[in-house]
């Protein structure tokens, strides 16, 4: 049994005003990057950060030491840090709450990140949409600056270190790196073909290195810490540390938590989020932003073979298995950015289905055909199912058309389309069938559970 | 007549210029400044962003095309946002656009007939643990329900935008789990109470040992 963990990464959530840098010092801020860059070695943190087998923690789950690990600096090179809070991944809402009630954090991260990888200027791409966010972190650099924590000399060493702030303007793929890095430059944020990838030609056609807000927010902890010990406190091997956990939807207590990686969507439900909504059973749960393919809690975890990694969750449910990237990749999902959409056995999820893929139609960059036409398509096709106008064959063209859109584009929005749209047609088979048996429009709502509170009866 | 930026902001522009190898970069900073400004991109402020960084007019208008938050056509004096992706929908998102629509006379993508709000559709606005949500200007307001919402459309109307925004805003939020039964380890009680105008639920205590059951054999 592992000892309630001390909170980390939202340690300072709860100090009154814990964005100011009076404040937020009181409370250890930037003695570690004080410590980091005036006693230590840039390979020796670079080290620390390889050791805590940190996962990136903007979705796609990658090792953020290896990351840094690509960096080959040229003649004449200039390395960038770019901080991802695009945050725009539905049900993902993890990332604004450590720029607002923690930016210095974040600042923070950033300095000892630039140190470790040799770079002198971080951009923190934030959505437009985060006007309060940005206002937070401007001021909060400003007065690191003021302090001596930016600027030629940080902490009066020899490595000038700038952090600016850069306001996207409504456009979720802009999340996805290289879009970023367009937008970053000026241009359309559309993504590029990789590769080259950033860490060789990334923004202003530099090495450049792309982390999430969270990932490069853990690094003051993991530095003072130790790379070992940071990753020993997951639940998980080869993917370290504590995490910020999400839930959202048909919940008690929707909202952050922040635990060790490795809990399981039970957990998390029953234990953090305080159980279903009006204690209604749980139908399906979206585990780490709308992307990564549905959970069913009916289904059993089939690995029977000892070889299986899941094999010790065999015959347990979907939801009994421990939230990781590699445990949530052999369960056929994904952890994404650890962020559950909950739903309660009220939810259709024909129209729960249509409500995602006219997000991703509405946010395809057109670029790609498969992915233009294909989203467009499955659109009209789930329009036709919730609307009572749908054939039987359409739950096949729904597999069809998301077949034909993976593996097929410049960026991987397609895969993330494709991949929950095959997770649902899978797991919720049957009522996809009942839709299109259905002649008449159902005039479904998600909401039933909750409409009685919101509007105030309940 | 040409579109020019206030001193005050063509000195911001200064500043963003200084941030950035390239020129261009500053491109989304400017249009930014200037649809502060102006409250729109109107013709004018796209010429003039082109020959402040000398760019064609195509080019700056394509990126203004590209992204939602920029704004090619004038809007009402608030811009309302109502976020109708799944977690605010699974909330009563649906609900909240009706409320909307009724009480300012328009449907989303239009204008009141006053042209003091534009109702637009939002997709997911990174708020969904507080749904559901509407984001007015540059403010969100988080854990509605219809009444609450009233209040807010209200308080715009009769206050104005920042007086509503005091009252009732939020950023963005964490809270522990309810302790149940299970002990005292909340720490809601003791964290310091925030300031009036923020609406923050605080605590920062994951659950207690016993609700850990996880296997960790
Ligand atoms: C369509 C799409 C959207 C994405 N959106 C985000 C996002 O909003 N925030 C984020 O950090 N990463 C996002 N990513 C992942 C980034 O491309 C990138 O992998 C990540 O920022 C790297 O940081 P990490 O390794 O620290 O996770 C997105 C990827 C795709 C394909
Ligand atoms: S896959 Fe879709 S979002 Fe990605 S580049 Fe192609 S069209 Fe654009
Ligand atoms: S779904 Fe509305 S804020 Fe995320």
């Amino acid at each position: 049994m592992s000892a309630p963990t001390k909170p980390l990464l939202t340690a300072r959530y709860g100090i009154s005003e814990s964005w100011k840098l009076a404040n937020a010092e009181r409370t250890g801020a930037y003695r570690i990057a004080r410590e980091a860059l005036t006693s230590r070695k840039p390979a020796d943190l670079k080290d620390e950060v390889k050791k805590a087998n940190i996962r990136g923690r903007g979705g796609a789950g990658f090792p953020a030491g290896v990351k840094w690990g690509f960096l080959n600096k040229q003649e004449g090179e200039e390395i960038y840090l770019v901080i991802n809070a695009d945050e725009s991944e539905p049900g993902t809402f993890k990332d604004r709450s450590i720029m607002d009630l923690d930016p210095h954090r974040l600042i923070e991260g950033a300095i000892i990140s630039c140190f470790a990888i040799d770079a002198h200027v971080a951009y923190i791409y934030v959505r437009g949409e985060l006007a309060v966010s940005i206002g937070r972190l401007e001021q909060a650099i400003a007065d690191a600056r003021q302090a001596g924590y930016l600027g030629e000399r940080p902490f009066g060493i020899d490595h000038a270190i700038e952090v600016y702030v850069h306001s996207g303007a409504g456009a979720y793929i802009c999340g996805e790196e290289t879009a970023l890095l367009n937008s970053l430059e000026g241009r359309r944020g559309e993504p590029r073909l990789k590769p080259p990838f950033p860490a060789v030609k990334g923004a202003f056609g530099m090495p450049t290195i792309v982390n999430n807000v969270e990932t490069i927010a853990s690094v003051p902890d993991i530095v003072d810490m130790g790379g070992d010990a940071w990753s020993s406190l997951s639940r998980l091997p080869l993917d370290g540390g504590v995490r910020i956990y999400g839930v959202s939807g048909h919940v008690k207590n929707p909202g952050l938590y922040e635990a060790p990686v490795g809990i399981t969507m039970r957990e998390l439900i029953e234990d953090y989020a305080g159980g279903m909504l009006g204690d209604r059973p749980l139908k399906a749960v979206i585990p780490g932003g709308s992307s990564t393919p549905v959970l069913d809690p009916r289904r059993k975890v089939d690995a029977p073979a000892e070889a299986h990694p899941l094999h010790k969750w065999h015959g347990q449910s979907e939801i009994d298995v421990p939230m990781g990237v590699d445990t949530y990749r052999a369960l056929g999902t994904m952890l994404g950015t650890c962020c559950a959409i909950v739903m309660d056995d009220t939810v259709n999820m024909v129209e729960a289905c249509r409500n995602l893929m006219r997000f991703y139609k509405h946010e395809s960059c057109g670029q790609c055909t498969p992915c233009r036409e294909g989203c467009g398509w499955l659109v009209d096709v789930l329009d036709n199912l919730c609307e009572g106008r749908g054939k039987v064959a359409d739950v096949a063209l729904l597999v069809n058309i998301s077949n034909n859109m993976m593996g097929n584009t410049i960026c991987a929005f397609a895969d993330g389309t494709a991949m929950p749209m095959l997770g649902m047609v899978q797991k919720f088979r049957e009522e996809f069938m009942e839709a299109a048996a259905r002649d008449v429009p159902e005039g479904v709502r998600h909401d039933e559970s909750v409409l009685a509170m919101v509007e105030g009866r309940a | 007549m040409a579109f020019a930026l206030t001193p005050e902001r063509e000195q911001q522009v200064e500043d963003v210029l200084t941030r950035y190898p390239e020129r261009r970069a500053a491109l989304l900073p400017i249009l930014w400044l200037c649809q502060r400004q102006n409250g729109w991109i109107s013709p004018d402020v796209v010429k003039y962003v082109a020959e402040r960084l000398e760019l064609s007019t195509s080019i700056v208008k394509g990126v203004v095309t590209f992204y939602t938050m920029f704004f090619d056509e004038p809007v009402g004096e608030n811009v309302v946002w109502v976020c109708r992706t799944l977690s605010c929908d699974l909330r009563g998102g649906k609900a909240i656009q009706e409320r909307l629509e009724s009480k300012l006379g328009c449907k989303a993508g239009h204008s009141s007939s006053d042209g003091k709000f534009t109702l637009l559709k939002a997709e997911c606005l990174a708020a969904c643990g507080q749904a559901p949500m509407v984001q007015i200007n540059d403010h969100y307001y988080e854990n509605l329900d219809l009444e609450l919402l009233d209040r807010i459309i209200d308080t715009h109307a009769a206050k104005g935008a920042e007086a509503a925004a005091a009252e009732f805003s939020t950023f963005a939020s964490f809270h522990a789990p309810t302790d149940g039964d299970a002990g005292s380890r909340s720490s809601v009680s003791s964290a310091p109470p925030p300031p009036s105008r923020e609406a923050v639920r605080v605590a920062t205590q994951p659950p207690p040992p016993a609700d850990e059951k996880g296997d960790e054999s």
